[in-house]
């Protein structure tokens, strides 16, 4: 595959970005600040964090996420899941590529979304900023029903989706 | 900043763990995560470009006006959609809500926009997909959606 097809959305986002500097400059000072701003949060973020999903695919054996995450790791393994999600480790994007390297090792579906659900709504230093701008009844209603929500949906997907449906499946069957 | 240094210190404990057990081991590793960059780059640099796009149209005054001026179930669903196309840090949405509660919206309304912002991701979702499959990611958004209107509702039938 080309390096310009590869890269062919954002090389086209830096197309729409130079319209609308053309055209509408006021859109086009606040999506440049905003998008410099992430691009900096990302350099920062994302090698650390794709160097612990390498060491995490080197390192950890199959049987050890099987048995810490896996089928039949019942409420030992749903506990687990959510304290690896509650690790201040950056935003919920960060997190997709790490939960697929767990479920190609063997995690339970449902312990894959608790995993996704509690590091996108349930981040311990995210809590804090929460009660201090809502009040703490709001943020722990909300924990508690966020928690409640995240392990219903978990329970939902493992009856709904089949192995099949997983990227890596499909990959192999590909023949790649 | 204390993501940052909480990653960093977890990577220097690991990568000192590792280099001490094997070094051949942990070059592999850096192997693997070049790999898996270079194949999520292009996702990455998209959800730069496309987020900078959204909050450049939807800033924080228009996603005020938007949100904060009417109440009830229509309210709350244009906030669940706004929460689930942007994509703002915890750090700058929760001051946004506290001061669109403070300008009159309701808690319901409120909710619904945290839970769908933190939970549900419009943008990021050719990345979800890549990884964990289209299932699982239409799967997960959707019933996050309405997770968050049921959370809101009853957030606000508590506390409203």
């Amino acid at each position: 595959m080309s390096l310009f097809k590869k890269f062919k959305a954002p090389l086209l986002l830096v197309l729409v970005y130079v319209a609308l500097a053309m055209w509408w400059p006021e859109v086009s000072g606040r999506s440049t600040k905003v998008a410099f701003d992430y691009l900096q949060e990302m350099i920062l973020i994302i090698p650390p964090v794709f160097v612990l999903m390498g060491l995490l695919e080197v390192w950890v054996p199959k049987e050890t996420i099987k048995k810490l995450i896996g089928a039949g790791s019942g409420l030992k393994g749903l506990f687990f899941s959510f304290l690896m999600g509650t690790l201040p480790t950056g935003p919920l994007y960060v997190a997709f590529p790490m939960a697929g390297t767990l479920l190609q090792k063997g995690a339970k579906i449902s312990n894959i979304v608790i995993f996704l659900g509690a590091w996108a709504a349930i981040k311990i230093p995210q809590l804090l900023v929460e009660a201090e701008f809502l009040g703490l009844s709001f943020t722990a209603l909300r924990f508690g029903l966020t928690l409640t929500a995240v392990i219903v949906i978990g329970l939902i997907m493992e009856r709904l989706i089949k192995s099949e449906d997983l990227p890596e499946i499909q990959e192999q069957r590909e023949g790649r | 900043m204390t993501t940052i240094m909480v990653i960093y210190s977890l990577l220097a404990i690991c990568l000192v763990w590792s280099l001490l057990k094997s070094r051949k081991k942990t070059k592999q590793s850096f192997i693997v995560a070049a790999r898996a960059l270079w194949k999520m780059a292009p996702g990455l640099l998209a959800i730069v470009g496309v987020v900078g796009l959204i909050l450049g149209l939807l800033p924080p005054e228009i996603i005020a006006r938007l949100v904060g001026e009417e109440a009830g179930f229509l309210a709350a669903t244009t906030a669940a959609i706004l929460g689930a196309i942007t994509l703002i840090p915890a750090l700058i949405s929760f001051p946004l809500a506290a001061s669109l509660l403070r300008s009159g919206a309701t808690v319901t309304t409120i909710a619904a926009f945290i839970t769908t912002l933190v939970m549900v991701g419009f943008v990021t979702a050719p990345m979800e997909i890549k990884a964990l499959g289209r299932k699982f990611t239409l799967l997960r958004n959707g019933l996050s959606f309405i997770a968050a209107l049921v959370i809101a509702g009853l957030m606000g039938v508590v506390l409203g």
